[in-house]
């Protein structure tokens, strides 16, 4: 994301900017919602056919708490090294809206007596080869509304048709302090707070609106503006560029930031103002009185530690001790659990390391970035990734048509033996093949010739005019050889 | 002999099973009754008769041809209109749910079904059992069989006149702030709200759920246990239920009582007290010393704000367990097509009566930012303190004794303009609710030919002991055997 860098460095230090993130994390591990037993495998069903009398709140249903939902929420505690205290409440959060089935939802707090279920933690990240620590408020469980459809868009829609398939989902809601400095960092924190998530296995970050953010952003001594509907993690850097854009121009005309709620509009790229602090909703939380509090011992709080699977540093440090590979390049590729899954799979088929770390590091990565993409999303498997290697050791395709076939099998989705047999990219070693084309190019170039018997070094023009008639495919040795051997025979002649 | 329909349903129970009388006899039978009676009472928003038949000869072939005999087989009961019942419509007598028929049945209807019983009927109660006087239904006022003229208490209203009436043999209401006792007390029956978590709520619709407790609205004390045998126990789908071993209510009826210690707060006999109330409950009292219990006068200084504390949690629970009734989710929708859904809202909104509407918007308003502390949280301290005294004074005594309602039933139409009057006669039940202390209200005496109820208020779990202690009384007196004068 190199143009990411250098807008972040247009922004250069003469203000200092703070961002602190809400995020939401559906645990969409879980096999049943948050409070009900429905299943939660909701995307791409009809509408409103994942509900039970619970998650559509019908008058006198009760909710009752997924025990495995606490669990995941402890283990992801544990992994962000939050305190997990003895007793967490559920609270309710009141507001009117057409999304929640009972017009209220019920979440955690940390006010009014109310304990969610971590306290503190952090996350660190590394910018610019430095190590950097983002402090967390807190995290909390609580169900994810319903979702409104409107027929084209909101303001043109007649009316708003609501789906209550997600709702009752379980959410965990992830708080920072104010510690980010930069859209980059955010971005940078994201991508690793995804990574420690999807190494627990207790979300699967790639699933559409299963992981989203608000944001609040600030220019040190002006008003802080609270950035809603960021659906995914990728839009973060360009919603906050663009609000930092905003707010820079307004301190620049002398305007004063406007304390309030913004709405990111993902098509247009553009934050719009939704409401002041005035309208803010007063939610009214309370202990919710249908659910008992959870006591949390520390033996469960054990047993889950002793469950952890490996998180992404500890992978990290991993590659570099048992793969041999440079610290950086084995940041980058824990950095996402879906590539470090693909790097090691790669590795359980050809074992070498270095060279599958150096082809995702230098083109797979590249690719997929100019396609805006992640691993999980492109069709390619460890074992084309692997075998594409391997014909280059074979000598059936050159290191350089590698680099083609690699590319068109991601943008194509082919495996690479078709698109080598589609494209000709097979290396042509057999002698009798290349010398044919050798003749031709005599012909042609019948003055190259000339020269290339008075000096070697023309014998690169022809060698090059052989490998231009083959697209590449000509092995270069056997070429070179096989011209070199010609020429020396005409200068034989000569003399 | 007296007809099937003024027998408890511990006697039916017996007759049932040596065959002396059928479930579809009985039924009959008492809707017979309802058909001569239910004109003046108007306990009934629902009447299930053509169900309760059939349901009653399937239990008859049931009975002959198997070995089943549950605790409620053939058994008739009447359930108050705010519990859930699967397919028959459930209203809470209210506007807003005029047309809800719930899709499940409340975990208390699946257990009164498995012991065979029959519901005959859905009864009246204040909109969202919200009320002493069951005035505020939607539908209809309830008439106190012992006095057409006076209201039959709230907000199990229903329930309790059916029972009187003899329109049903037993009943189910509910107590949030005394709406089963009240009602037991106004219409001469026995009534019990058990300790917090005894029995589950799930189907119950909800108005303050930190407060109530769904309960048995009985003729005695005997077949309160019966009922209780069925009621009490833990629900997995209520996380407020408790894991009480199983307990036999029935066993331990029988056993003495002499050497339990009674405390009297000055604060339930208090000025507000009628002379009679106060005087057929120091009967009761003597009467109980007689049995070998003694008894002191004692203070728990924090009653007087029990009414306070309990409208503020009971009103804060209630604006937000409300909410969903916007007529768009669910409840009554104005016929109206097109508008801003705020607007819509509002208007939907006034389905509700004035009472729940006030209710909703003082429970907003306590637990809006910089008033949550002031109200709510106060409330919450209050409730903690309360419970505190109640469990010292339990340190010295097995039962803490009073009047059930501070008057005998009111006139209908008497509290209606003074919200704040009816509130403050709630004084002697709200502290049970409050703090979740089982409470049993019992006929103890008349005047003027109106009902008075003794309280009896044990420590938490001491159900066994209030209906030991209720049942000896009863034993004894014959207040809970009268029978209104309504004829029929
Ligand atoms: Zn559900």
């Amino acid at each position: 994301m190199g143009t990411a860098v250098e807008k972040d460095n247009m922004f250069s230090d003469s203000d200092e900017v703070l961002i602190g993130l809400e995020i939401h994390v559906q645990l969409t591990k879980l096999k049943t919602k948050l409070f009900c037993g429905c299943a939660t495998d909701y995307r791409g069903k009809e509408p409103n056919t994942y509900v039970c009398p619970i998650c559509l709140g019908l008058p006198g249903t009760l909710p009752v708490v997924n025990k495995k939902a606490i669990d995941f929420a402890i283990m992801v505690g544990l992994a962000l090294e939050c305190e997990i205290p003895l007793k967490t409440f559920f609270y309710r959060k009141n507001y009117y809206y057409p999304d929640m089935p009972k017009n209220y939802q019920i979440s955690q707090y940390n006010k009014a007596g109310g304990v969610p279920i971590g306290l503190g933690g952090h996350v660190t990240i590394e910018i610019n080869k430095q190590k950097k620590t983002i402090n967390l408020t807190r995290i909390q469980l609580e169900e994810d509304p319903g979702r409104l459809t409107y027929l084209g868009s909101i303001t043109s829609s007649d009316y708003t048709l609501v789906d209550y398939n997600r709702a009752g989902i379980t959410l965990l809601e992830i708080v920072t302090e104010p510690d980010l400095r930069s859209p980059r960092e955010a971005r940078l924190f994201l991508q690793k707070l995804r990574s420690i998530i999807e190494h627990l296995g207790v979300a699967d970050g790639s699933l559409e609106g299963s992981m989203r953010c608000d944001a609040n952003i600030s220019i040190r001594g002006g008003n802080r503006v609270e950035v809603k509907n960021i659906s995914s993690f990728k839009a973060v850097q360009k919603a906050l560029q663009f609000e930092l854009i905003r707010q820079r121009r307004q301190k620049a005309d002398g305007v004063k930031t406007v304390m309030e709620t913004r709405h990111w509009d993902d098509e247009k790229g553009i934050t719009i103002s939704l409401r002041t602090k005035e309208e803010e909703h007063d939610y009214r939380y309370f202990p919710e009185p249908d659910l008992v509090p959870i006591e949390i011992t520390p033996d469960w709080i054990e047993k889950i530690r002793s469950q952890m699977p490996e998180l992404p540093d500890a992978r990290r440090e991993r590659f570099i001790r048992d793969y041999q590979i440079p610290p950086y390049d084995a940041g980058v590729l824990t950095s996402s659990k879906a590539l470090a899954d693909f790097f090691e799979n790669c590795i359980k088929l050809y074992n070498h390391p270095k060279i599958i770390s150096n082809w995702i590091m230098s083109d797979l990565l590249r690719h997929l970035n100019d396609l805006n993409i992640e691993i999980n999303e492109s069709t390619v498997t460890p074992e084309q990734f692997v075998n594409m290697l391997k014909y280059i050791d074979t000598g059936t395709i050159s290191r350089r048509s590698a680099k083609k076939v690699l590319w068109d099998m991601i943008r194509e989705g082919k495996p690479p033996e078709q698109i080598i047999q589609e494209d000709g990219h097979q290396r042509i070693g057999d002698e009798n093949v290349i010398r044919q084309f050798v003749d031709e190019i005599f012909k042609e170039y019948p003055q190259a010739v000339q020269d290339a018997i008075k000096d070697d070094k023309a014998i690169n023009f022809l060698s090059g005019q052989v490998m231009r008639k083959t697209r590449g495919t000509a092995d270069p040795k056997i070429t070179y050889q096989l011209i070199k051997e010609k020429i020396d025979l005409l200068r034989k002649k000569a003399n | 002999m007296a007809s099937f329909y003024e027998l408890t349903a511990y006697e039916l129970h017996s007759m049932l099973q040596n065959g002396d009388i059928t479930a579809e006899e009985l039924i009959y039978s008492l809707f017979d009754r309802i058909q001569k009676t239910e004109t003046k009472i108007k306990a009934y928003i629902t009447l299930l008769k053509e169900n309760a038949i059939n349901q009653a000869r399937l239990l008859d072939k049931k009975l002959r041809n198997s070995n089943f005999f549950g605790i409620l087989a053939g058994i008739p009961i009447a359930i108050k209109d705010n519990i859930c019942t699967k397919n028959i419509r459930t209203t809470c007598s209210s506007k807003m749910l005029d047309n809800y028929v719930p899709p499940y049945n409340a975990t208390v209807i699946e257990r009164i079904l498995a012991e065979g019983g029959i519901i005959i009927g859905k009864t009246n109660m204040d909109e969202f059992a919200m009320g002493t006087t069951t005035e505020s239904s939607y539908y209809q006022i309830t008439h106190n069989p012992w006095s057409l003229e006076h209201v039959p208490g709230g907000s199990s209203g229903g329930s309790a006149a059916a029972v009187a009436a003899d329109e049903t043999i037993l009943a189910l209401g509910s107590d949030t702030g005394g709406s089963i006792r009240c009602p037991a007390s106004f219409c001469n029956m026995t009534g019990i709200k058990v300790s917090y978590g005894s029995i589950s709520r799930y189907g119950l619709i909800s108005y303050a759920c930190s407060l109530e407790q769904i309960g048995p609205l009985t003729k005695d004390v005997r077949d309160c246990a019966l009922l209780l045998n069925v009621l009490v126990g833990r629900d997995p789908y209520d996380s407020t239920t408790l894991n009480r071993p199983k307990i036999d209510f029935l066993a331990t009826l029988d056993e003495d009582i002499k050497g339990l210690r009674i405390g009297i707060p000055k604060e339930f006999m208090g000025t507000g007290t009628a002379e009679a109330v106060s005087k057929a409950v120091w009967n009761a009292v003597h009467l109980l010393e007689s049995f070998g219990v003694t008894y002191d006068e004692i203070s728990i200084p924090l009653i007087d704000y029990a009414v306070p504390c309990y409208y503020i949690i009971a009103m804060s629970e209630a604006s937000s367990n409300l909410a969903r009734y916007d007529g768009i989710r669910y409840g009554y929708r104005v016929e109206k097509d097109e508008g801003e859904w705020n607007e819509i809202f509002a208007e939907d909104r006034l389905a509700f009566g004035p009472e729940v509407r006030r209710r909703i918007m003082l429970g907003t308003y306590a637990l809006s930012a910089g008033y949550y502390d002031m109200y709510y949280l106060k409330a919450l301290k209050v409730r903690t303190l309360l419970r505190n005294q109640f469990e010292a004074q339990f340190k010295s005594y097995d039962i803490i004794l009073g009047p059930t309602m501070p008057t005998t039933p009111f006139k209908i139409g008497e509290m209606i303009s003074d919200p704040l009057a009816m509130y403050r006669t709630d004084i002697d039940t709200v502290a049970a609710n409050v703090t979740g202390l089982p409470a049993i209200s019992i006929p103890c005496g008349f005047s003027d030919g109106l009902p008075i109820g003794l309280q009896l208020i044990g420590n938490s779990l001491q159900e066994e002991l209030l209906l030991r202690v209720a049942y000896k009384f009863q034993q004894e007196t014959d207040y809970h055997k009268k029978k209104p004068p309504i004829g029929g």
